[in-house]
């Protein structure tokens, strides 16, 4: 059901942006939803649709054409990942990750030779990044990272493991940090690698011929480890990444020495938009499917759509989509045009991912029995909305963000002493 | 290989259409629009037949307001090489809207003109075969299955219960059914090309109706449905309901 149309799109969204989300939501329709609850229920990792995805050009949409993207925009990758995640969040984050995760910081921090060998790869989709961060000991607090960079003559060597990592597992070409050292003031010196291996799903790649390079050095003592179980988001993979005296040229550092938490502080900027994007898309989604089951499902002899109580949190649903389009759109725009962002995208990502878990529990509760059953899409999108309160900062990390905007840094006796 | 493309902007079938305050037309807030899905048919075979011949152009053609700008932008994105918006109203009947297609077509070259067999608004199937007949040129419509041969043209047509195979030579006119091919989503390329291509402007004026529209109704609200039992043991009174009520046997 396309019925939700918004003046908020004619707003923001040029002809070219318009376009772009019609053909991204009649793929989806056609290519996603008939597959989208098996992938979800085997915890399949979705190959013959990224290979079609990457053939649209899905991966590549903001980077310009000299780097094989589309020339287009923030927005209109934003777009893409709220029409994806429409019909199924796990697609579009595997697209999502890909390019605000890991193309993004090659671009914005990359050399020319650095973008011309992997950011180019990404962009085609001919292989799929990933970005990695979180360590077990370093969620919310990504300084707490422990994995250790040596530097060597013509090399470094890493040393430590990345957990919870997006396409860990199924990409080829990855951003990640490490310290590379202590600060005068005592404080980790962080840095950024750009890192390959090949594939775990080397055969699926091969036969859809998409997922795999041949011409890319793989790092030494660089690989994967397990991959996760989840509750949602399970036709993405969550894989650990391991480094075991992986050997990372020097040419392989992204970006400054040093300016590895600064720089993974913008990609998650962006990638908070994305995020945004995807989570506005799962509200949207569920309301489609609840607005077509209330109005076909009959009790009392009335539709269910046509009981007050269900309207008025349906009004409360539509209105709160648009102010999550402002929020999300606006913070799109102002990355593109290069200007400050980051409380913007922490409000849109903050406020997406309330929408997208109040949203879906409600589409659930208006399905009824039906909507409990994985007959139904919204179980689904239940399941996979609570990710986005945990994700690419959890929402109590995006609240931290947007009041040091007011506030500016918390002063606690521990941060006093560092 | 020339090919001209006529086309329509249509409401999205899974819009929630409703009666407009007049209560002779359609309220179009809210609606979303689309190129009309037949018309993708025929904008794709059009692009398949030119990418054969190897040469050759394809245009898009339409009679809309300015807003159907946006349909031809969509059919430039597919791979079309311009388009001629033809500014003006369609008319209720198909005469009107035919005679400002056919007497924009006539001036320009062309071997073949696609259609698709209906637009989904207002169902007329008119079209088509009225430009054909103004022009002067063999129509085929309901094509399922075409082959163009240098000038010899095949196509598949579907009729009642099966199908009949017609031929006639170039310049001819088809109109697109289901199922004639699988139309491609625009390329990322072709979006940012859609606005670089040229998309020609003419004053054509408002199609002269023949009709007169004199009330538009809403399909009758369908009453829920009844689960009768389950199994062998419900088939009686199935068949009861079905004959006594339903009386559909
Ligand atoms: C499916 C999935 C995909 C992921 N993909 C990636 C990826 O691609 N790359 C990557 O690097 N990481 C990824 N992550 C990791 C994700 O970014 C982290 O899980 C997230 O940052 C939170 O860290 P944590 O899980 O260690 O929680 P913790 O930091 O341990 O937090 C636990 C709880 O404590 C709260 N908390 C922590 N600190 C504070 C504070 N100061 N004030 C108030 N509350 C606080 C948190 O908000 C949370 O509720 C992914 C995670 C999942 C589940």
């Amino acid at each position: 059901m396309h019925g939700l149309t918004s003046s908020v799109d004619d707003n923001y969204l040029s002809d070219e942006h318009r376009m772009l989300r019609d053909m991204v939501r009649e793929f989806a329709d056609n290519e996603i939803a008939p597959v989208a609850r098996e992938f979800d229920r085997e915890g399949k990792f979705p190959w013959g649709n990224v290979a079609k995805m990457a053939e649209l050009g899905l991966f590549g949409i903001p980077w310009p054409e000299e780097y094989d993207g589309a020339g287009m925009d923030v927005l209109a990758s934003a777009l893409v990942s709220e029409e994806l995640a429409k019909v199924c969040p796990s697609h579009a984050i595997t697209v999502g990750a890909t390019i605000s995760l890991a193309a993004s910081p090659i671009y914005y921090f990359g050399n020319e030779e650095q973008k011309q060998r992997y950011l180019t790869k990404l962009a085609r989709g001919e292989v799929l990044g990933a970005f990695g961060l979180t360590e077990p000991e370093a969620g919310s607090d990504a300084q707490g990272t422990q994995t250790r960079a040596e530097e060597k003559s013509d090399h470094w060597v890493l040393n430590g493991t990345k957990i919870f990592i997006t396409n860990g597992g199924v990409g080829e070409i990855f951003v990640a940090t490490a310290v590379t050292g202590r600060r005068s003031n005592g404080q980790k010196e962080i840095s950024s690698f750009i890192l390959t291996k090949e594939t775990r799903d080397l055969e699926e790649a091969l036969a859809v011929g998409t997922g795999h390079a041949v011409d890319l050095e793989y790092t030494p003592g660089f690989t994967h480890g397990k991959k996760e179980d989840k509750l949602g988001w399970r036709a993405s993979d969550t894989t650990e990444l391991i480094f075991e005296d992986a050997i990372v040229p020097k040419e392989n550092m992204l970006g400054e020495r040093g300016h590895g938490f600064k720089n993974f502080m913008q990609t998650l900027d962006g990638g908070r938009i994305g995020m945004a994007a995807h989570l506005l898309g799962i509200a949207e989604g569920a309301l489609e499917q609840t607005l077509k089951f209330t109005s076909e499902r009959r009790q009392f002899n009335t539709r269910i759509c046509d009981f007050q109580g269900i309207r008025f949190e349906i009004a409360d649903w539509l209105t709160r989509i648009e102010a999550g389009k402002h929020l999300t759109y606006h913070a799109a725009n102002l990355r593109q045009a290069g200007e400050p962002h980051s409380k913007e995208a922490a409000m849109a990502k903050l406020y997406c991912s309330e929408l997208a878990n109040w949203a879906t529990v409600k589409a659930v509760q208006f399905h009824g029995a039906y909507g409990y059953t994985t007959e139904y899409r919204v179980e689904r999108l239940m399941r996979d909305a609570k990710i986005g309160e945990i994700g690419e900062g959890t929402s109590e990390v995006q609240r931290m963000v947007i009041a040091r905007h007011l506030l500016g840094p918390e002063t606690t006796p521990e941060k006093e002493d560092a | 290989m020339r090919i001209i493309v006529c086309v329509k902007r249509v409401p999205d079938s899974e819009s929630r259409i409703a009666k407009a305050k007049d209560g002779l037309s359609v309220d179009t807030q809210g609606v979303k629009f689309v190129l009309n899905p037949y018309d993708e048919y025929a904008v794709e075979e059009a692009l398949k037949l030119k990418e054969a011949a190897g040469d050759g152009s394809v245009s898009v053609i339409t009679l809309g307001g300015e807003e159907s700008k946006e349909t031809l932008r969509t059919a430039l994105a597919m791979g079309v090489d311009e388009a001629v918006l033809l500014k003006g109203q369609p008319s209720v009947d198909g005469l009107g809207t035919a005679e400002k297609l056919a007497e924009a077509i006539k001036g320009r070259e062309y071997d073949l003109v696609l259609f698709g067999k209906q637009a989904i608004d207002d169902d007329n199937l008119q079209v088509p075969a009225m430009v054909a007949e103004l022009l002067g040129l063999p129509c085929a419509t309901v094509v399922t299955e075409l082959q163009v041969d240098g000038g010899a043209v095949t196509a598949t047509r579907e009729v009642e219960g099966g199908h009949e195979i017609v031929e006639f030579e170039l310049p001819g006119l088809i109109a697109a059914q289901k199922g004639l091919n699988e139309p491609r989503y625009p390329s990322l390329k072709g979006i940012m090309q859609a606005k670089k291509k040229p998309l020609e402007e003419v004053d054509a004026g408002d199609a002269e109706s023949r009709l007169e529209v004199v009330e538009v109704m809403n399909p009758p609200v369908r009453a829920a449905g009844q689960i009768v039992g389950e199994g062998a043991d419900a088939v009686p009174e199935l068949v009861r309901k079905l004959r006594d009520e339903a009386k559909v046997i």
